[in-house]
């Protein structure tokens, strides 16, 4: 087991998690109202690295993430994960599986199992550990990651900050190559995301994780990410890379720095240009 | 004085309640908490308003409509006779044969609507191409009333018997699919997203997402199973059968012994209550999880 043992070593992390989109397009509904969602969108995921994919709402970034978790198909294009093609052409839709693991908008852990049932359960269905062992593994991670009074209860019973963070552990306990986030701090308040931050960074710099990270919180991508796609509005592709130096491993005190607000500054630009255009064209849809 | 004897009283039932075994003193603060509640007076005065209320309108105020039915004094007074004036009372084995009768029947036709009903709904909401097999051919037969299938039972079915254990599996199993499938249906997307992108096969996602996402649905479901069951029972049981507590009720109307009449839909009350508190127990013992999260204020 190696998840939260040792930073991976550099030529483990070279294979795991390189994410590769090429050339990707997607069409909802061809033989009709034909809505591209995304058309031609390449982009490069390093691994080991937190990537923000960043856009205004509705501009296909779900259906991507979608099309990598094997939620959705794809219309054209391939996607490869180390080089392994999850779909391209003839297979236009990948696999799910336990090397590609989704944290969910609005939390997807199972309400009627406790938290550590939770966390332990990617492990037994895959038949990697016994019952038992997964719960000893399931508790040490939990505890690790500040949910120790918490194990044995159930998702509806604790805040959804915890929820979340139970969620996160659940998707790393299976040492994912990928982590694909789809807004999970969405809806929570500015103090708990902060925590939130700082917990999930905690995680990623025990594992050093290949994430995927959607959002639209400028401030949040620039804090966790190591570097930030800004999206173009529908179709989708990448509009702006932008690289973010900032040294790890990160606080709060980095947000005040004056790199930060250069960085904010400078993807603030992008981005408000293309939620300009997205209500535009809303604006016109309507009419 | 008063206030502190009183205070004395109280320290003297916490120390009497300190010295009782943990099991039964949590046993007994959850009873006092109980009897601190508004709820259970309330609910008593509720049957003891309507009690009341028919028995004014049949035994003191004789008001016109309630003249040949028999007030609660006499009902009482001949369901409690050692020695009954119409034949049936609690110390009668012919009571007993009866309700035996009737309760085995249900047990039969709810056991063997639920077996069959339970697993087909789960079927039917999960998979499309079984939901395209037998979902059309359950929504033309279930609208029709059950009462319409009697004189077919009668006619298929040889014996008293098997057509009114029929015709009470009918109306349970119609229940029970349609809110089983209806309870998969009610299954979140992203539980199903989670289970497969946590390496999940099939079987496992029937078993750790399709089951118990369905639960809460499939009890309320055999709530109203258990409902119907007893309503269809009981009008077949007054169709064909020479036991039980519709036939009860129907052959003493026949003979005009109207106070039997009251005995037996007052047992079929009870009776039904407690078959549907059953079902309420078994279900809160499976849901632990929506108890504990109602009980945060919010199930998710």
């Amino acid at each position: 087991m190696r998840a939260f043992a040792e930073p991976r070593d550099a030529p483990d992390a070279l294979r795991r998690g390189a994410l590769a989109i090429r050339r990707v397009s997607k069409v909802y509904d061809p033989n009709g109202g034909r809505i591209v969602a995304v058309d031609d969108c390449s982009l490069d995921i390093a691994p080991g690295e937190i990537s923000m994919i960043v856009g205004p709402s509705g501009c296909g970034k779900t259906t991507l993430l979608n099309a990598v978790a094997g939620f959705h198909s794809i219309s054209a294009g391939e996607i490869r994960l180390d080089g392994e093609l999850l779909c391209g052409p003839g297979k236009l839709k990948a696999a799910s599986g336990a090397d590609r693991v989704v944290v969910f908008q609005n939390g997807a852990l199972f309400p009627w199992k406790t938290l550590i049932e939770n966390v332990a359960y990617g492990p037994v269905v895959q038949r990697r550990m016994r019952r038992q062992e997964a719960l000893d593994k399931a508790r040490h991670l939990m505890e690790r990651a500040g949910l120790g009074l918490v194990v044995d209860k159930y998702p509806g019973e604790v805040s959804s900050g915890m929820a979340r963070r139970a969620e996160i552990v659940r998707a790393l306990i299976n040492e994912p190559r990928l982590l694909l986030l789809d807004e999970p701090y969405r809806a929570m308040d500015a103090l708990t995301k902060s925590v939130m931050h700082e917990a999930l960074l905690k995680l990623y710099d025990e594992t050093r994780v290949t994430i995927f990270f959607i959002t639209h919180d400028l401030e949040e991508a620039i804090f966790l990410g190591s570097r930030i796609y800004v999206m173009t509005t529908r179709p989708c592709r990448v509009k702006k890379i932008v690289d973010v130096a900032l040294p790890r491993p990160r606080d709060y005190r980095a947000l005040s720095s004056e790199s930060f607000r250069a960085l904010l500054a400078e993807t603030k630009q992008a981005v408000q240009e293309e939620a300009q255009k997205a209500f535009e064209v809303g604006e016109r849809e309507l009419a | 004085m008063t206030v502190s004897g009183g205070r004395e009283v109280d320290r003297g039932r916490a120390s009497v309640l300190r010295a009782l075994p943990l099991a039964l003193g949590g046993r007994l603060r959850g009873a006092k908490r109980g009897l601190r509640s508004p709820h259970p007076y309330l609910m008593v005065l509720g049957i003891v308003a309507a009690v009341l209320a028919y028995w004014l309108a049949t035994e003191v105020l004789r008001l016109p409509r309630f003249a040949k039915i028999p007030g609660p004094v006499r009902v009482v007074t001949e369901w409690l006779n050692p020695d009954p004036v119409f034949g049936v009372s609690v110390y009668s084995a012919e009571y007993y044969q009866h309700i035996l009768y009737s309760v085995e029947r249900v047990g039969l036709s709810f056991g063997l609507a639920t077996a069959l009903g339970v697993p087909l709904g789960l079927m039917t909401g999960w998979s499309q191409k079984v939901r395209d097999y037998a979902f059309p051919i359950i929504e033309l037969l279930r609208p029709i009333p059950i009462l319409a299938w009697v004189p077919l039972a009668v006619i298929m079915f040889s014996g008293r018997e098997t057509p009114v254990i029929f015709l009470a599996f009918l109306a349970s199993f119609f229940v029970t699919v349609l809110n089983t499938h209806l309870g998969v249906k009610s299954i979140d997307e992203a539980y199903f997203r989670a289970a497969a992108c946590l390496g999940s096969s099939p079987a496992q996602i029937f078993r750790h997402v399709v089951v118990p996402g369905a639960l809460p649905y499939i009890f309320t479901g055999l709530q109203i199973s258990m409902g119907v069951n007893w309503f269809s029972l009981v009008a077949a049981e007054m169709v064909s059968g020479n036991f039980g507590l519709g036939y009860l009720i129907l052959n003493s109307y026949v003979s005009m012994t109207y106070v039997t009449i009251i005995i037996g839909m007052a047992t079929l009350g009870i009776v039904g209550a407690l078959s549907s508190g059953l079902i309420r127990w078994l279900g809160n013992r499976l849901m632990q999880w929506r108890l504990r999260s109602i009980g945060m204020g919010g199930a998710r």
